[in-house]
């Protein structure tokens, strides 16, 4: 990759505009004061307790994502440009996802081939005919943007079951605000802190219809060992919601209840931050202790809200998100405003053809894959990495995309004691209900290795404060 | 709020309070082996402080000889000792984790820093100089979670469950010590009065915080009976079983007004208190003070076990 756009200087030497004052900051400060500041951040985040599990390592149970304490900054402009290619994608994403759960337009119109759809272990045939309140599957959405020239966003994917990381976007400001409070006192920096309360107006918004109550809402969290488990405490917390979890509720007279020191209380919207195939050991895996018994009926007979939708999986599978552009013309009547990535289909002869001759320059990633894992960067891999490759593409090819490797921009990052640029994506965090609501912002991943365009916290990445620059 | 909610702060409490007490044995311990040798005296020192514990089993069968160094390491560091103060902390942060929204923030951080530095701790500490401030942290910092907890949460039932756990689990401390203690206190020792005893009778009371505050009380030496009368029925002194029970009670009304209703956990902790109430020492003597002493630790137990089933911790 020869040419890279970098945040701050873009393609020259010149800072632009929005990164002025954080370039006048790094410029007023020596490396060594700005490496103890970051120690100050870390020792803060693990008294908070700001921690996430990675599987399958021993001896470090609960882990810090190294934390950047240089900003990400974006102009109002950009962001007004994002957040309209957003809100258009997760309503055209809903549309489908109701589309192809009723009367399944889009695939009688050829748009889609059906295979791609009844094939697909994301598509739940439970969910046939089912109406979640408002039509909406996918409430919460995250989706992951990079960028490679001063206007060119692709979405790279749109994390529609359970996406998580809205917690570090909270957290990165106030640790930020807490650290350097004279920097902030500069700036006009778009907050962030009123997503619980979007995120619980959302959620009382998909109540089942006719409650004569106030709706009660409780989030679903697999318990304290799974690796986002901060962040439902912490969203619980924020919105003063019961954090429950399998063990915690029960399905009986066709209704959800939660067990309480008062007895069994009926709830009306479950947040959940389980799996689909968990829910309900009677619908999907049997042998599921994290969910709960009967659930599923109670949601199809539209006793119970379940956000985000059973099924919503379909809308972010990687097979797919090729026909996202469609997806979004045929729902809106528009072309997208956001690009995508153009992807190769393994499971196309043509396709794989092609990907099996130019693989050392491409991105391969496994269609139900995520978190970064059972990933192949061409350039990056060795030849006996890349044989490897060619083997399992060959042996399995419906199990493959591939993408050509974007030059993901840079943004300055403190790495061993000075500033160097890193490779960094962006996760827009939105949400839907009876409208569409978004945060200025979102979560900016960075890539710590040099040169690695790897920012998924499971393999090593960072986070950083995201601005949005007010005009 | 959730069965298991309440379930995890009553125990978060009983930990955080079991961890001070674990401090507070170790340290008369401690004191004790720093007198000159009398004999055997020290050893049965330490049996006495692993009985008090409820440690003594689990000790035998790790440790064949009792030695300073290792009841110090086993009540301290021992992770397959349920009651170390390692272990407590471990199970408090824990359950403070797992019910970060019935906390506030301070309330977690305090108790995740203090097992973020207690896990650096070398075990090689309990055999030095350095054991008194350690002891001495654990104190301090119990205290912290403590005070942090009562300036910062909500006066509902997240406060109650909290405050039962600290007072069954105190009251139970105490009742453990006088119990191992009892016989130094039977009227036949007082004629006895040696150095030894006097020494005895002022170890009890340190180990409750209480050897100065009982001079200001009673404005006399120690003497058993009145020892007994201090740490059993004395409203002022708050590790007394009194004033455990007078808080119990009280979380329990404020519960009872809370939610509406009134359960068996109730009538039990009211029975308690109104015979600590009425309960004189001489009349606890003569009826037998272990039997008082192992009467109260089965209410007390029972009472803990009515108060999961009445609000539903594991249903």
């Amino acid at each position: 990759m020869a040419w890279v756009f970098d945040e701050m200087t873009g393609s020259g030497d010149v800072v632009r505009p929005p990164y002025r004052e954080v370039q006048a900051w790094l410029a007023a400060h020596q490396p060594a004061g700005l490496r103890q500041k970051s120690g100050e951040a870390e020792a803060l985040f693990r008294r908070a307790g700001i921690t996430f599990a990675v599987y399958g390592e021993e001896g470090s149970d609960e882990r810090l994502i190294p934390f950047d304490i240089v900003p990400r900054v974006l102009s109002a402009g950009e962001w007004r440009r994002l957040a309209a290619g957003i809100e258009q994608r997760v309503r055209a994403l809903n549309a489908f996802m109701f589309d192809i759960y009723h009367r399944q337009e889009i695939l009688r119109a050829g748009r889609v081939p059906e295979d791609l759809i009844v094939h697909n272990s994301a598509f739940l045939p439970e969910m046939l005919g089912a109406d979640p309140p408002r039509g909406v599957y996918s409430h919460v959405i995250g989706v992951d943007i990079v960028r490679t020239g001063e206007s060119e966003f692709y979405v790279l994917e749109d994390n529609t079951r359970t996406p998580s990381g809205v917690s570090y976007m909270i957290e990165n400001r106030e640790t930020m605000m807490h650290m350097f409070p004279e920097l902030f006192a500069r700036v006009r920096v778009a907050p962030v802190d009123s997503y619980p309360d979007s995120l619980l107006e959302t959620l009382e918004s998909v109540a089942p219809p006719g409650l004569q109550r106030d709706p009660v809402i409780v989030l679903l969290t697999p318990g304290q060992f799974n690796s986002a488990y901060f962040e439902h405490s912490f969203l619980a917390d924020e919105m003063g919601i019961e954090l429950v979890e399998g063990q915690d509720l029960v399905v009986e007279d066709g209704a959800l209840y939660m067990k309480t020191t008062r007895g069994l209380e009926q709830v009306d919207v479950v947040y959940r931050r389980i799996d689909d195939e968990f829910l309900d050991p009677l619908v999907f895996r049997p042998d599921s202790a994290l969910g709960v018994a009967g659930l599923f009926d109670v949601y199809r007979a539209g006793r119970v809200a379940i956000v985000n939708a059973p099924g919503a999986g379909i809308a972010d599978d990687k097979a797919i998100y090729s026909y996202i552009p469609e997806i979004i013309e045929f729902y809106t009547g528009r072309p997208p405003i956001l690009r995508n990535v153009p992807t190769y289909n393994c499971r196309r002869p043509d396709h794989l053809q092609y990907v099996l001759e130019h693989l050392a320059e491409l991105v391969v990633k496994e269609v139900h894959g995520s978190g970064g894992y059972g990933m192949l960067i061409g350039p990056a891999a060795s030849r006996g990495e890349l044989d490897a490759f060619r083997a399992k593409l060959t042996a399995r090819p419906h199990n493959y995309i591939a993408q050509p490797t974007l030059a993901l921009s840079t943004c300055p990052t403190l790495v061993e004691g000075e500033i160097a640029p890193r490779h960094v994506d962006l996760r827009p965090f939105v949400l839907v209900g009876d409208r569409v609501r978004m945060t200025p912002g979102g979560l900016t991943r960075v890539a710590l290795r040099e040169g690695s365009l790897v920012v998924n916290s499971s393999q090593g990445g960072g986070t950083k404060d995201t601005w949005v620059m007010q005009d | 709020m959730l069965g298991r909610t309440a379930s995890d702060l009553f125990w978060l409490s009983r930990y955080v309070e079991r961890a001070e007490s674990m401090a507070r044995l170790i340290e008369v311990g401690y004191r004790i082996a720093l007198r000159p040798r009398e004999g055997d005296g020290h050893h049965e020192e330490w049996r006495s402080t692993l009985t008090a514990a409820g440690c003594e089993s689990g000790y035998s069968q790790k440790h064949a000889s009792l030695e300073a160094r290792h009841v110090v390491n086993y009540m301290l560091f021992e992770p397959d000792n349920p009651s170390s103060v390692c272990s407590c902390l471990a199970r408090a942060r824990q359950n403070a984790r797992a019910q970060r929204t019935a906390m506030t923030a301070e309330m977690w951080q305090s108790l995740n820093q203090m097992w973020i530095d207690f896990k650096d701790v070398r075990p090689e500490v309990g055999e030095g100089n350095e054991l008194p401030e350690l002891l001495g942290w654990v104190k301090q910092r119990s205290a912290l979670f403590r005070g942090t907890l009562l300036n910062t949460i909500l006066r509902n039932d997240t406060f109650y469950f909290n405050q039962l756990g600290t007072f069954t689990e105190r009251a139970e401390n105490t009742a453990r010590i006088l119990n191992v203690k009892y016989y130094v206190l039977l009227p036949q020792n007082e004629i006895v009065g040696g150095g030894t005893d006097n020494h005895q009778w002022s170890a009890i009371l340190r180990s409750v915080s209480a050897h100065r505050s009982y001079r200001w009380v009673y404005k006399e030496s120690y003497r058993p009976a009145r020892i007994a009368e201090y740490l059993i029925l004395n409203r002022q002194m708050p590790r007394s079983l009194m004033s455990c029970y007078d808080e119990i009670t009280s979380a329990l009304d404020d519960l009872g007004r809370l939610y509406g209703n009134s359960a068996h956990c109730h009538a039990l902790a009211e029975d308690t208190r109104s015979c600590l109430a009425s309960g004189q020492i001489g009349p606890i003597f003569q009826c037998g003070l272990h039997e008082f002493l192992l009467d109260f630790i089965r209410r007390n137990h029972a009472l803990s076990d009515a108060i999961s089933r009445d609000y539903h911790f594991f249903e």
